[in-house]
């Protein structure tokens, strides 16, 4: 077992709908998609956004593109229009998950 | 098979991709998405002011410079640039046809029915009440604040037009990837209920629907090596009539079409997976297989849909305030520190003054302003420079005015080793927020005019 950043095993895009951000994260080798469902789950994303995020974070599995879909809600201080952020649409929100650390 | 190609992912995106794609090989289709959420509202403002205005301007202007090769290939162009005036846009197509030496050649379609916003009233009247699909708050709560509202048409429309013979469509407010399934639907023939085949031509459509980003742009996957960005190819769709599809670009175009930038795509900008809802048809993204069929083209299959809910969604738009955001930047020694003293001599002089903001929000860009200080980490010990920016928020906007006048005086009576943008003081604008709402299909007609230019 040996513990990576994020960075070093998958990608990722994020975008916006309303307030809530989407953040899809897809493991670049198959084999590592497993630990991906193990350990990135929505508690853990939800605290590691505790400062951006304010809602709670939903997580859905896609198996065939070896990929999790993550929803943050209340993320983007009100929206793409409403939000005085400088990414109001939470476009690199996607490079502040790959922060994270996980076991592999 | 049918080659659709997409050329603008936004209002604002690239002015020569549209040319590109007409030039750089074969195209049956070329489509062009216009209409974020925010582009409605203020076309609405602009068509208040001129009803000959509330349109995308952009894509007149490239009717004209692409109609030799529109009109002499017979490639057939969707647009939604028709936003809350299409009918009108669909005129300045056929006087750009003109100017351009193709009189009478053409037959312009257009669709209208998706601008609700003169019905409101009647609508809430008869308890339709457009409740926030966020809060459950009916739209009687902000009625009067509404600016647009527009409903999401589906891509029968679209069918509808090209059945009737038009060369060019215009649309006002549709779903994003009706533009390139309404082409599939009417040269395949797909069926209102072909679940499955229009769940992927759903899928097509959101793999193209956002340009070049399908293509190798904003791609993380190996960026550093990434070909001719400079010259980036926008993605082409390669329709089937069984529901398989390919992605692919123009040969000796920039960029790469690889499987990592394609799920990058499929992944943006969605909600669950197994509940795509679109105006046609219910997508379920996780039966999506994909595979590197070649270079620079990824084959997508085995999509499976269910039937579509009897309800369309409503983008409205309202007036909530105002927001102002202004910047200085620090030089070093200890920029940060300097940002962050000129942070806080702001905002006790903002206090001094008594002004009232619903949020006031700081940020230090090359600090913290993508990822917040929680997970930026500590900053880099004396970084060469930093800029502080301060947005801030309310109702009243002579206190947002007031806000906007105490950011350059900073640069005489604050910390030192500071510059500032040109051009002074920053702009108070309104902010327009958006209310999504369903409505029942039973409410909705969308109307198809074809006509010869």
């Amino acid at each position: 077992m040996a513990r990576v950043q994020l960075r070093q095993i998958v990608h990722a895009r994020s975008g916006d709908k309303g307030d809530c951000a989407n953040i899809g994260l897809i493991a670049l080798r198959p084999e590592d998609y497993p630990a991906l469902v193990e350990q990135v789950t929505a508690e853990r994303v939800k605290e590691h956004f505790r400062e951006l995020c304010r809602g709670r974070v939903e997580r859905f599995e896609l198996p065939n593109l070896h990929a999790l879909n993550f929803l943050l809600y209340e993320a983007l201080d009100g929206g793409g229009t409403v939000s005085l952020r400088t990414d109001a649409q939470g476009k690199t929100l996607s490079a502040a998950l790959l922060r994270m650390e996980i076991e592999v | 098979m049918i080659r659709i190609a997409n050329a603008q992912g936004f209002w604002g995106d690239s002015l020569e991709a549209p040319l590109e794609q007409l030039r750089g090989g074969p195209i049956d289709y070329l489509t062009l998405d216009y209409l974020a959420e925010v582009t409605m509202s203020i076309l609405q403002k602009q068509y208040a002011r001129d009803p000959q205005a509330g349109y995308a301007r952009d894509f007149p202007q490239m009717i004209e410079r692409g109609a030799k090769e529109i009109v002499e290939r017979a490639v057939k162009v969707i647009a939604n640039a028709g936003g809350v005036n299409p009918k009108t846009c669909g005129d300045a197509v056929a006087a750009a046809l003109e100017r351009a030496g193709y009189r009478g050649r053409m037959k312009i379609g257009v669709i209208t029915g998706d601008n609700i916003l003169s019905r409101l009233d009647e609508l809430i009247a008869r308890g339709i009440e457009l409740r926030n699909m966020d809060t459950g708050e009916p739209l009687a709560a902000i009625r009067s604040r509404v600016r647009s509202a527009n409903v999401y048409l589906g891509a029968f429309p679209i069918a509808e037009a090209l059945g009737l013979g038009a060369q060019i469509v215009v649309t006002g407010r549709c779903s994003d990837v009706a533009l390139s399934l309404g082409p599939s639907i009417h040269e395949f023939g797909w069926k209102r209920n072909n679940w499955d085949l229009l769940a992927a031509g759903v899928v097509g459509g959101h793999v193209i629907e956002c340009g070049a980003q399908a293509t190798g742009g904003n791609c993380q996957v190996d960026w550093e090596t990434m070909p001719n960005l400079a010259g980036i190819g926008y993605p082409i769709l390669e329709a089937e009539p069984d529901g398989h599809f390919a992605v692919t670009k123009h040969p000796g175009t920039g960029g790469r079409v690889t499987v990592a930038g394609v799920t990058e795509q499929l992944v943006y900008e969605i909600g669950d997976p197994r509940v795509n809802i679109t105006p046609d048809v219910v997508a379920d993204f996780t039966t999506i297989q994909l595979r590197q069929a070649g270079p620079d083209r990824v084959q997508f299959w085995g999509i499976q849909g269910r039937p579509a809910t009897e309800f369309y969604k409503v983008s409205i738009s309202y007036a909530a305030g105002f927001k102002a955001v202004g910047t200085m930047t620090y030089g070093w020694p200890d920029a940060y520190k300097k940002a962050k003293m000129g942070d806080q001599v702001l905002r006790t002089r903002l206090e001094r003054l008594g002004l009232k903001f619903s949020a006031i929000h700081s940020e230090y860009v090359g600090v913290n302003a993508c990822h917040g200080d929680l997970l930026s980490g500590a900053p880099a010990p004396d970084l060469a420079e930093v800029t502080l920016r301060v947005g801030v928020r309310g109702n009243d906007p002579a206190a947002l005015e007031r806000f906007t006048r105490e950011i350059a005086p900073l640069a005489l009576n604050g910390p030192p080793v500071v510059t500032y943008p040109a051009g002074g003081k920053p702009k108070v604008e309104e902010v327009v927020a958006y209310w999504p709402a369903l409505i029942p299909k039973s409410e909705v007609t969308a109307k198809v005019t074809v006509k010869e230019a």
